[in-house]
C-alpha cells in the first residue's frame, strides 16, 4: 500500500499519518478516500490554521464557515444564503463545462442551506485579451455559465473580469451564489442516529472521479489526460433537482440536506456524519448509476453533477419519495447513521472500507514559514519615473483598455433578470440589487479583487478587495453584513507561495475588523501555479448588505443641473494603477494606501446621504482614478457633467485610491448634503455640475 | 378571472408569470405539464424557460406534452392563450401559431431592453396601448429569430397578425436584436386569441424593476372580463 500511495501523490508523512489513525494499514479503497478527503481542496489542510484568525462573527450572522454556505439575517424572518467558490482547474481544461458545472455546484450549495438560489456573479481572470488562448477561455467561460446561469433560471446579476498576464496559464473562475430563505427553513448538513440517508438528482457515471484531487495540484503540460477529471453539467436536471429539494424543504420533510460536490459520496456522507457526531454506513449496490460495472472506488468518487444527499424527517421518507418522483428524479436510501462513528462502506455484501469519519474529516494542517519573493519586493520599490500625456487621449485609451472596458458583450450573454428580483441591472450600479419580493427590502451584492494591487503587495491587496467591495455595496445605499472569500493562490509549498497565503489573510483579517464585516463562508484554491509561476495572490471577495430597495443609488447622471461632489481626496497615486501599465506597459509601485478608519467614514457617509434621500445617483472611484469613473457615470443615460479640476496632473485625473466616492445632490439640498459631510470630518469638493451630453473638464489638461 | 400557468419541467419564468399577473389582479394558479383538463380557467399563459432542457429544439418537446393537447382544445375554443418566449417557441411547434424562431443571428443567448412596438390595440393584450407606442422590454432568449415563409409572412402582414415589433427606442440602428424577419417580435391567431411574443412584459411590472411598460398587458387581460 505505501508503494501506491507514493504512486498517487500522497506525502509519506501523511501515509505513517493514516495507519496510526487507523491502527492498521488501509486497503486500496480506504486509501483512495484518504487521497480525497485530505486533498487541499477538500480540507485546507495550509489555509485552515491561517483561516482562524479571521473575524466570523456579527449580529446578523446565522451560518458562519464550515456549512455549505454561510447566512446572514437580513429583516422581516427574511435571511440569505451565500458563499463564492473556484472551478479553476477543470475551466483550464475545459472552459465550457468547468464553467457550467462551477455553476451548478455553488447553487446546490445554496440549495443545502434550505435557500433558493436568486442570483449569481462570477469573478474571472484571464492572461491578455490579444492571446488567442486567453480569448478562447473567455469564450468557453462565459458561454458555460450562460448555459448553466440561464438555464437553470438563476440571474446573473454582477462579477468582475480582469485580463492580467499572471492568469495567462491559470485561468481562475469564481461563482458566488446569494439564495433567499425564511429563517425557520434555514437547513444544515446534519442527521439523527438511526435515519435512512437519501441519494437524490442524477444517476452516478464515472466522470469527474479525482476532480477534488486534481484540483489540489498544479495543471500539467498533458492537460488532455485530465480530461475524465472534468464533470459535465446539465441545467435541466439542476433545475428538476432545485425545484424537488426546495419543495422538500417547503413542505418540512428533511432534517438535513448536503450537496453532493468534490469528492462525491465520500465527501457529502463522511462530513454529514462527522457534523452529527455520528458514523454511516453506505450500501453502494443501491446508489442509481448509468453505467456498468462501476468498482467501489469510482461510486465513492464519481463528482458525476446534480446529485444531493436528504435526511427525511421521521415518518416524511415515503412524502420525500414522492416530490421527487413527480419531478422524474431518483431518490433512494443508500446509508443509514450508525453510533460508531466510522464512514462503512458495503458492496456486494462486504465491507470494503471502514474509517473513522474524523481521521477522514480531520485532515492533518501545516503551518510553513514564508518568505517574501525579492522580485515582488523590487518591483513594488520601484520608484514612478516622472511621465507625461495627453489626458485626452489617456482617457480614451484607459476607457478601451482590457480592465476597464464596458462589460455589456459579457453581461448580455446571462439572463438577469429572471426571477423579477433585479432592481439594479448589470452597468447601472456599482452592486448589484436583489429585491426581496412582499417588502420593501433589497440584497446588495458585488464581488471585487485588483491583481495588480495584490501582486504587489498581496496583504494591501486583500485590504483594498475587501474595502472595494463594502464601498460598492454602500454606494448602492446598502449596509455590508458579512463577506464570503474566493482565496486563488500559488502553492504553499513554495517559501513565496505561503507568504503570499498567509498575508492575504492577514490583510483579510485587518479589513475586516476596522470594517466591522465579517467573513461567514468561503473557498480556498491553490497551486494556481504553472512552470514555478504563480498567479498574482486573488482575494476574491463576495460582499453582501442589506438596504430600503426604494433607496437605491445608480451611477448614471440622470437630470442636469445636480450638483456633482467629491467625497475624499482629490489625488490618487500612480502605483500599480491603470494608467501606469497604459503609459509604461509594466506593473509596479506602491499601491494606494488605505485608511480602513476613513474608508468606513466614507461608507457610512454616502449610506447616509442616499438614507436621507439626498442622492439617487453615487459612484466609486476606482481602476483608472476621477476621470475614468466621471466618464462611466456619463454612460448609462447619456446625461454629461462640466467639472472644474484643480489640477491637471496625471495623479488627479487617472491616480487611484481608495475611500473617494462621486455623487449628486440637487442645489437647493447642497448646504444639507456638505453639512453631513463636515460633521464627519470628510474632505470633499463640489466638482461642477451635470448636464449636456459629454463629460467636460476643466480648466487644465482636459476640455 | 383566473388564468392557468403551465409548469413544463424546467420552465423559469412561471412565477414572474405568476407574479404579473397577480399585480393586475388576476388569479393565477400553476397547473402541471401532464394535465389534461383545463376548464375553469379563462386563459392560459405557457411561460418562458427552458421546457424539457430545451433538448432537440427550443419548445418542440413540450408542444408534444399532454397538456398541450388541452391548450390546443382551449384555443379552438377562442379562450386566450398567451407564450412567452420559450411559450411562444412552443406555440410555434405546436402548430397554434404559424413560422419558427430560430437561433438569433449573433449565435448567442441575448439578454437586453429592446424597443418593442405595438402594431395593433384591439386586442385584449394590447388594448390600453396606444398604437404606435413603443415599449421597452426586456428579452432574454437565444432561439429568437422569427422566421416564416414568404406566403405566411404575407398573409401575417395582410391580416394584421403582427402585434408586436422590434423598433428602435432613440434612434438605433441595430434595433432588430436577433434578425426577425419584418422585425417580428410578437404575433397572434386569426382568431385574435392566441398570441406568442419573445419579449417579457412580465419582467416590466413594478417601479423597483425600474420599467413598467408592461402592466397595462396583463391590465388589458383584466379589463376585457369586466366589459
Amino acid at each position: 500500500m505505501e508503494a501506491l500511495a507514493k504512486e498517487i501523490g500522497i506525502p509519506e508523512g501523511e501515509y505513517r499519518e493514516i495507519v496510526q489513525r487507523l491502527g492498521r494499514e488501509p486497503n486500496r479503497v480506504e486509501l483512495l478516500l484518504f487521497k480525497v478527503m485530505w486533498s487541499e481542496h477538500c480540507a485546507y489542510k495550509n489555509s485552515r490554521p491561517l483561516l482562524k484568525a479571521l473575524p466570523k462573527e456579527g449580529e446578523a450572522v446565522l451560518q458562519g464557515p464550515g456549512e455549505n454556505a454561510g447566512v446572514v439575517r437580513v429583516g422581516e424572518g427574511w435571511a440569505v444564503a451565500f458563499k463564492i467558490e473556484s472551478h479553476n482547474h477543470p475551466s483550464a481544461v475545459e472552459p465550457f463545462q468547468g464553467a457550467a458545472t462551477g455553476v451548478g455546484g455553488i447553487l446546490r450549495d445554496i440549495m443545502s442551506m434550505g435557500a433558493r438560489p436568486i442570483a449569481l456573479l462570477d469573478s474571472l481572470r484571464f492572461g491578455p485579451p490579444e492571446e488567442a488562448r486567453s480569448r478562447y477561455l473567455l469564450k468557453g467561460v462565459v458561454s458555460g455559465i450562460a448555459f448553466y446561469g440561464n438555464a437553470i433560471g438563476v440571474p446573473t446579476v454582477g462579477g468582475d473580469l480582469y485580463f492580467h498576464e499572471g492568469y495567462r496559464e491559470n485561468p481562475l473562475v469564481n461563482a458566488m451564489c446569494l439564495g433567499l430563505l425564511r429563517e425557520e427553513h434555514l437547513k444544515r448538513s446534519r442527521a439523527s442516529l438511526g435515519r435512512p440517508i437519501y441519494y437524490a438528482g442524477a444517476k452516478t457515471g464515472r466522470d469527474g472521479i479525482g476532480g477534488a484531487a486534481f484540483a489540489s495540484r498544479e495543471l500539467k503540460e498533458e492537460k488532455a489526460e485530465d480530461r475524465p477529471a472534468v464533470q459535465v453539467g446539465d441545467p435541466f436536471l439542476g433545475k428538476l433537482l432545485m425545484e424537488a429539494t426546495l419543495e422538500a424543504i417547503e413542505l418540512d420533510l428533511v432534517e438535513g440536506v448536503q450537496d453532493m460536490g468534490a469528492a462525491g459520496l465520500t465527501s457529502s456522507l463522511s462530513e454529514l456524519a462527522h457534523k452529527s457526531g455520528l458514523g454511516v454506513e453506505l450500501h453502494l449496490d443501491l446508489v442509481p448509476t448509468r453505467e456498468e460495472g462501476m468498482t467501489p472506488e469510482e461510486l465513492l468518487l464519481s463528482e458525476s453533477q446534480e446529485r444531493m444527499v436528504l435526511v427525511p424527517k421521521e415518518g416524511k421518507e415515503k412524502a420525500l419519495e414522492e416530490v421527487f418522483g413527480r419531478w422524474g428524479l431518483d431518490c433512494v436510501p443508500v446509508a443509514r447513521t450508525i453510533p460508531e462513528r466510522v464512514f462503512r462502506v458495503l458492496f456486494r455484501g462486504e465491507v470494503v472500507a471502514e474509517v473513522p469519519t474524523e481521521a477522514l474529516a480531520e485532515a492533518p494542517t501545516y503551518v510553513r514559514v514564508g518568505r517574501e519573493d525579492p522580485e515582488v519586493r523590487r518591483l513594488r520599490e520601484t520608484p514612478i519615473p516622472p511621465l507625461e500625456a495627453d489626458p485626452q487621449e489617456v482617457l480614451r485609451r484607459l476607457l478601451a483598455s482590457p480592465n476597464l472596458a464596458s462589460r455589456e458583450a459579457v453581461y448580455e450573454r446571462y439572463d438577469h433578470q429572471v426571477g423579477t428580483r433585479t432592481a439594479l441591472l448589470p452597468g447601472k450600479g456599482d452592486a448589484a440589487v436583489l429585491w426581496i419580493k412582499g417588502t420593501r427590502l433589497g440584497v446588495a451584492a458585488k464581488v471585487d479583487q485588483n491583481p495588480r494591487y495584490s501582486r504587489l503587495h498581496p496583504r494591501l491587496g486583500a485590504m483594498h478587495a475587501l474595502a472595494e467591495a463594502c464601498r460598492n455595496v454602500s454606494v448602492v445605499g446598502a449596509k455590508p453584513l458579512a463577506y464570503t472569500d474566493g482565496l486563488n493562490l500559488g502553492s504553499p509549498e513554495t517559501p513565496e507561495g505561503y507568504h503570499e497565503l498567509a498575508e492575504t489573510i492577514a490583510g483579510l483579517k485587518e479589513a475586516s475588523e476596522a470594517l466591522g464585516v465579517p467573513v461567514v463562508s468561503g473557498n480556498v484554491s491553490l497551486y494556481n501555479e504553472s512552470g514555478g509561476k504563480r498567479i498574482p495572490p486573488t482575494a476574491m471577495v463576495g460582499v453582501v448588505g442589506v438596504l430600503e430597495v426604494d433607496k437605491r443609488a445608480e451611477m448614471g447622471f440622470r437630470r442636469p443641473g445636480e450638483v456633482l461632489l467629491l467625497i475624499g481626496e482629490e489625488k490618487g497615486e500612480l502605483g500599480a494603477s491603470e494608467v501606469l501599465h497604459l503609459l509604461t506597459g509594466k506593473e509596479f509601485g506602491h499601491p494606494p494606501r488605505l485608511d480602513l478608519g476613513r474608508e468606513k467614514a466614507v461608507q457610512e457617509a454616502i449610506r447616509d446621504l442616499i438614507q436621507r434621500g439626498l442622492t439617487r445617483t453615487a459612484h466609486d472611484v476606482a481602476e483608472g482614478g476621477l476621470l475614468v469613473a466621471l466618464a462611466e457615470m456619463t454612460f448609462p443615460y447619456g446625461v454629461g457633467a462640466t467639472v472644474e479640476v484643480r489640477e491637471g496632473g496625471l495623479e488627479a485625473l487617472f491616480g487611484e485610491a481608495p475611500s473617494r466616492v462621486l455623487f449628486t445632490v440637487e442645489k437647493t439640498r447642497l448646504q444639507e448634503a456638505t453639512l453631513l459631510l463636515e460633521e464627519r470630518g470628510l474632505p470633499y469638493r463640489v466638482l461642477g455640475e451635470t448636464g449636456g451630453r459629454a463629460s467636460r473638464s476643466s480648466p487644465r489638461g482636459v476640455s | 378571472m383566473r388564468w392557468a400557468i403551465v409548469r413544463f419541467p424546467g420552465a423559469n419564468c412561471d412565477e414572474d408569470a405568476r407574479f404579473a399577473l397577480e399585480k393586475a389582479g388576476i388569479r393565477a394558479e400553476f397547473v402541471w405539464h401532464t394535465e389534461r383538463d383545463l376548464r375553469g380557467f379563462d386563459g392560459v399563459f405557457l411561460p418562458g424557460g427552458f421546457s424539457y432542457g430545451d433538448y432537440l429544439r427550443a419548445g418542440a418537446l413540450a408542444a408534444k406534452s399532454p397538456v398541450m393537447e388541452a391548450v390546443r382544445r382551449f384555443a379552438e375554443e377562442g379562450r386566450y392563450v398567451v407564450g412567452v418566449c420559450n411559450g411562444f417557441q412552443i406555440l410555434t411547434e405546436a402548430g397554434l401559431l404559424p413560422g419558427a424562431l430560430l437561433a438569433n443571428l449573433n449565435l448567442h443567448f441575448t439578454c437586453k431592453e429592446v424597443g418593442v412596438r405595438v402594431e395593433r390595440n384591439d386586442l385584449p393584450f394590447t388594448r390600453l396601448y396606444p398604437r404606435g407606442q413603443v415599449l421597452r422590454l426586456p428579452i432574454a432568449h437565444g432561439e429568437g429569430r422569427y422566421y416564416a415563409d414568404p406566403e405566411t409572412l404575407a398573409r401575417l402582414e395582410g391580416e394584421g397578425l403582427v402585434v408586436f415589433r422590434y423598433a428602435p427606442l432613440k434612434d438605433e440602428a441595430d434595433y432588430n436584436p436577433n434578425g426577425s424577419l419584418h422585425d417580428i417580435a410578437g404575433i397572434v391567431s386569426e382568431k385574435g386569441n392566441v398570441l406568442g411574443m419573445m419579449p417579457h412584459p412580465e419582467r416590466a411590472v413594478d417601479e423597483v424593476l425600474g420599467n413598467t411598460d408592461g402592466l397595462p398587458f396583463f391590465l388589458g387581460l383584466v379589463k376585457e372580463v369586466a366589459r
